[in-house]
């Protein structure tokens, strides 16, 4: 456990992207959660590590860890499982061609294999609702672009190194854009502002143009 | 009609920040919240406004605001350069740091400073705006909170509460705080200050960094000496914290602030203390900044510093009397 400042504690449990590592951070986080510790504000999971930000006027750093050391999140049994989500996309991104040829493989089988595919929600971070999921097949994997876009639109599914992702609102982006969802990913007015939260499992589901404007139009309704 | 500020000019940055927005950040939103925390506290104190009341803050050149509301009380804070209220064909000059009543048809002009990167306006009764998870803050990236979730604009009607009471009289600080341009701010070590070689952490530790003009809520870029990793700036995402110095391959630092991003992929060679965050909020462009290593201990020993030093402020408050024409 090391101090992130004055006002947060980091509890590390690996040194790599593992599905068995994100597991023990999630399980951490629902001890923690569960004992209800005073001044705890936020609990925020990413790959190897969980973050307790804490008010430093209502503990302090070395009583908060002593706490959180006396819970034995080593024996932590996995906690509740993360909810399955389905995102419907319209494969058709800017970069779906540079991908499929990067691959050796035809469009409609980059996309047919990026749904094919079960992924996990390591995190969120970057943007309000941004998930970092992962593990994309070997074969999709490609570095990020050398020159990121100024300009992402929200609801772009992307996919970067071992990760994909969806742009929950517009913002600059590296990442390649292979298609895009109707659905809102982040959604201030709701009080479950999120579409996807840690330790969620989210499939893909291909959509055709017909489909993609029919849901675009329930989103703006509801 | 319902009491609003009209905004007829937006000035260069102008938010609603309250205390920020707290128990979001595993969903990647940052806690917002005003800057120069100081400055605003004290704001509300002047105001007559419960704690953690949401107020403007500023940028120079800051907004002009023309009141439609019977009455009003606002208080400047953070700039020490005072305002102008223009009524009836005359203007006045008030100073910072005091409420100030005002009436329908005011016209408020904030001094152009330069003493501070960011000061607060505060009104009485605070600001008819959504609360979202508790706050009132705007989170400019995330395009919500505060007022339509972005900077004030020409033509906005920016609804008021009422003073609840408007008989009270203005107040005035006697202990006014008095801020250096040039901050020395106390840090702790980073998680990953291991990535950087001993000297390399010393020499963060006593050199002289000149803040870039790449600053605004999220953070600011720091020139100086490169900070060299000794194997790659890439780390594996992991949360970050306004205050934490990330240092990415450019070997540059960057000091994040109040709307960082919640995670982030570069090491972190120290972490601002919170005591220090209001005043490295209020740092310039082209300003200078030295980082002080410090004990937990003596965070902690800061922190409770800083609560004594803003109630110091705030128990300066007295009643004053001078008003228009006086």
């Amino acid at each position: 456990m090391e101090p992130l400042g004055d006002t947060a504690l980091v509890l590390d449990f690996g040194d790599r992207v593992d599905r068995a590592i994100s597991a023990r951070v999630m399980a951490a986080r629902d001890a923690v959660a569960a004992a209800g510790l005073e001044g705890i504000v936020d609990l925020v999971p990413t790959f190897c590590s969980l973050a307790v930000h804490f008010a430093p006027e209502q503990i302090g750093s070395a009583d908060l860890a002593a706490r959180i050391g006396m819970l034995e999140l080593a024996e932590a049994a996995a906690g509740r499982p993360g909810q399955a989500v389905r995102i419907p996309v319209l494969y058709d991104g800017p970069d779906l061609g540079a991908v499929a040829q990067a691959a050796g493989l035809s469009p409609d089988e980059v996309a047919k294999l990026h749904a094919a595919t079960p992924y996990h929600v390591y995190m969120l971070g970057f943007l309000p609702g941004f998930a970092y999921l992962g593990d994309l097949p070997e074969s999709l994997r490609l570095p990020r672009l050398k020159e990121p876009r100024t300009r992402v639109p929200p609801g772009s599914v992307a996919l970067a190194e071992q990760m994909t992702a969806v742009y929950p609102v517009q913002s600059p982006g590296g990442w390649h854009l292979i298609g895009r969802t109707p659905l809102i990913l982040f959604d201030h007015r709701k009080d479950s502002p999120s579409l996807l939260q840690p330790g969620d499992e989210v499939r893909f589901e291909a959509i055709g143009e017909a489909e993609f404007e029919r849901l675009s139009s329930d989103g703006e309704l509801s | 009609m319902s009491p609003v500020l009209e905004v007829l000019d937006g000035g260069l940055q102008t938010t609603i920040q309250d205390a920020g927005r707290p128990g979001l950040l595993a969903l990647g939103v940052p806690r917002a919240g005003a800057l120069d925390d100081l400055s605003f506290r004290l704001a509300n104190r002047l105001a007559g406004n419960p704690r953690g009341t949401a107020v403007l803050e500023l940028r120079s050149p800051a907004p002009v605001l023309r009141v439609q509301a019977a009455s009003a009380r606002i208080v400047l804070t953070g700039s020490g350069q005072g305002l102008a209220i223009e009524r009836d064909g005359t203007v006045q000059n008030w100073a910072s740091w005091r409420s100030i009543g005002v009436r329908q048809g005011d016209v408020i002009r904030i001094v152009p400073f330069a003493d501070t990167a960011v000061a607060y306006l505060a009104v009485t009764g605070g600001f008819d705006v959504p609360v979202l998870f508790g706050s009132q803050a705007t989170f400019l990236r995330g395009g919500f909170g505060g007022f339509e979730g972005r900077s004030l604009t020409t033509g906005d009607a920016l609804p008021l509460n009422r003073d609840a009471k408007p008989d009270d009289p203005d107040l005035t600080l006697l202990h006014v705080p008095t801020f250096t341009a040039s901050p020395v701010l106390r840090a702790l070590p980073g998680p990953q200050a291991a990535h950087f070689a001993d000297d390399v952490v010393a020499a963060f530790f006593r050199q002289e960094f000149t803040v870039s003009r790449d600053i605004d809520r999220m953070g600011m870029r720091l020139e100086g000496t490169p900070l060299r990793h000794k194997a790659g700036a890439d780390i594996i995402s992991d949360a970050t914290v306004p205050g934490a110095i990330q240092v990415p391959g450019s070997s540059q630092p960057i000091l994040l602030l109040k709307d960082c991003q919640t995670t982030g992929g570069y090491p972190k060679i120290a972490v601002v203390i919170s005591a220090d965050l209001s005043a490295a909020g209020r740092v310039l462009p082209g300003g200078k900044l030295h980082f002080r290593k410090v004990t937990m201990t003596e965070a902690e020993e800061a922190l409770a510093d800083a609560g004594h030093m803003y109630r110091s402020y705030a128990a300066s408050a007295v009643a004053v009397r001078e008003s228009w024409g006086a």
